[in-house]
């Protein structure tokens, strides 16, 4: 095909059924995105009527209170301090499991399967779900948010600490069982020091998005600064409101910022 | 004295190994000259046991030698690999320490503890090579050589009766190869420890091996010392090897070598 000077340069389509099946292929993906959008209620004009109203919500928020950080503090520090202790209890469960889920370490390739699958189901339930799991089973408060961070951080962990282990040179493996070195000499001298880089970034990364995650977790009563966002929400102090979101901002970037650090320095 | 006694592997029914009977004395420097595929490696890893022989046994002073079961800390089979196999992280001294790590506690290791006694035989073992004072160099700031040279300290740390050397030199530049070669040479020789050394470069065996072994198909088809290596038999071990410079290497046989040319007779033919 060409118009005028210029020609249209394709490669014909490879598969069995050529332009049609790319035709075909093109519909069936404009129709599921149709069918999607219809599920989701996107509108249009929903969005421009809703202009004003959104306007006039950013308009009742200003200025932020600062009186309010006053007892913006302590609900913040809470959780940090949930977010640090969902990593490290995070790091704790996914240690012992992460070797059974290491093609290369495991001891069968059903513990294997059977490992991956555990991981995948404690990294598949949302943290907000699980919270609201150990809030009814443990109570309201930051410990319930703690366990929730640390049962879908576990499962993260373990699958990024078993890929780490999958990537290393096994030559030195190689070496160490030639010279009849046991099994916990071999990972502490020869396994960790391949991996260690790797797994303190995964770590710093999880801590990272743990300190988002905890900044809501108070939504179900697990403790933290997202209480104080909600109940500001719910008695209309659009103020406080503002400060909160500042607040959860300036954690979740300084965060973000020294995480990236810590991790550009282990690297 | 090192006896393999009938060794035979076979992968997924194409065998590798088919019966290799070999004796090497105490302080003994053999080479193993074969293709690439002729079985050199398996070779190694079924004597010490990395891989499961389907028949045989590596007998090391009268005593058969068990991979899994050995007398604590005794490991008298080395091995020393092409890419050296250290762990690049690790500093220096710790990675020629792991040849000593199999007869000592894993918790005080775990928490950074040796035996003295051991970490002198490190540091003897790392002189040995000339490299004391790199001790505490982490494994990848150094070059190749030395990191090969590392590994044979690793492998002396273990004290060992046999040391093998799987292609030792094939990633090393010639000078630097033979400067490694150089070390397992003395070693082999000063400390009395026999060595069974996997090499593709036939004058590296000529100059470094005391005997050359030939491998091709599975069996031994060589066994002697390198003035007895013909080009012939280098043509059996490499089929369809198309290499002048291999014969320069080799002792010219006896009945071939030529009668003393005279002057006379290369300027009439010139």
């Amino acid at each position: 095909m060409s118009f005028g000077t210029l020609q249209l340069v394709l490669r014909p389509p490879q598969g069995r059924f050529g332009w049609w099946g790319v035709s075909a292929l093109s519909l069936a993906t404009i129709v599921f995105l149709w069918w999607a959008a219809l599920g989701s209620q996107i509108n249009a004009s929903n969005l421009w009527n809703g202009i004003p109203y959104m306007w006039d919500f950013l308009v009742r928020m200003m200025p932020p209170n600062p009186d309010f950080l006053d007892r913006l503090w302590k609900p913040a520090l809470e959780s940090l301090q949930v977010a640090v202790w969902g990593t490290l209890l995070g790091v704790v469960i996914a240690l012992p499991i992460c070797f059974f889920a290491a093609r290369n370490l495991s001891p069968s390739p059903v513990v294997y399967h059977a490992t991956r699958q555990v991981l995948n189901c404690m990294r598949g339930i949302n943290e907000i779900i699980l919270a609201l799991i150990f809030v009814a089973a443990i109570g309201l408060g930051p410990f319930a948010g703690v366990l929730a961070l640390a049962i879908h951080g576990a499962g993260m962990l373990g699958k990024f600490f078993a890929e780490a282990m999958e990537d290393i040179d096994e030559g030195p493996l190689e070496a160490f069982r030639s010279a009849g070195v046991g099994p916990f000499q071999t990972f502490f001298f020869g396994v960790l020091p391949q991996v260690l880089p790797t797994w303190l970034g995964t770590v710093f990364y999880r801590l990272e998005t743990n300190v988002r995650q905890s900044t809501v977790l108070g939504m179900v009563g697990a403790g933290g600064i997202g209480f104080e966002l909600v109940s500001s929400m719910k008695l209309f102090k659009y103020q406080d409101t503002a400060t909160c979101i500042l607040m959860i901002l300036a954690m979740v970037l300084a965060a973000d910022l020294i995480s990236s650090r810590v991790r550009a320095m282990i690297r | 004295m090192i006896k393999i006694e009938g060794l035979k592997k076979s992968y997924v029914g194409r065998p590798v190994l088919q019966g290799i009977d070999l004796t090497v004395k105490a302080g003994e420097f053999l080479v193993v000259l074969g293709p690439s595929g002729a079985g050199k490696s398996t070779l190694l890893r079924c004597i010490n046991g990395l891989v499961q022989p389907d028949a045989g046994r590596t007998v090391i002073d009268g005593t058969v030698f068990d991979a899994k079961r050995s007398v604590r800390g005794e490991r008298p089979v080395a091995m020393i690999f092409q890419h050296h196999n250290l762990v690049k992280r690790l500093s220096v001294l710790k990675n020629v320490l792991v040849g000593r790590m199999a007869g000592l506690s894993s918790f005080l290791s775990m928490l950074q503890l040796f035996p003295r006694r051991d970490v002198d035989i490190a540091m003897e073992c790392l002189t040995r090579v000339e490299l004391a004072h790199k001790a505490n160099a982490r494994g990848d700031q150094l070059s190749g050589g030395e990191q090969q040279r590392v590994g044979i300290a690793r492998a002396l740390a273990q004290q060992p009766a046999v040391i093998l050397c799987d292609e030792p030199v094939a990633s090393l530049d010639p000078k630097t190869s033979r400067v490694v070669l150089g070390y397992l040479k003395a070693i082999c020789k000063e400390e009395g420890i026999a060595v069974i050394c996997n090499l593709h470069q036939v004058d590296y065996a000529v100059e470094f091996g005391e005997r050359i072994v030939g491998l091709s198909g599975g069996k031994v088809i060589f066994d002697d010392t390198p003035d007895q290596l013909t080009s012939e038999i280098v043509h059996q071990i490499y089929p369809g090897l198309e290499d002048p410079g291999i014969s320069r290497v080799l002792k010219p046989r006896p009945v071939a070598q030529p009668v003393l040319a005279s002057p006379f007779i290369a300027t009439a033919t010139a």
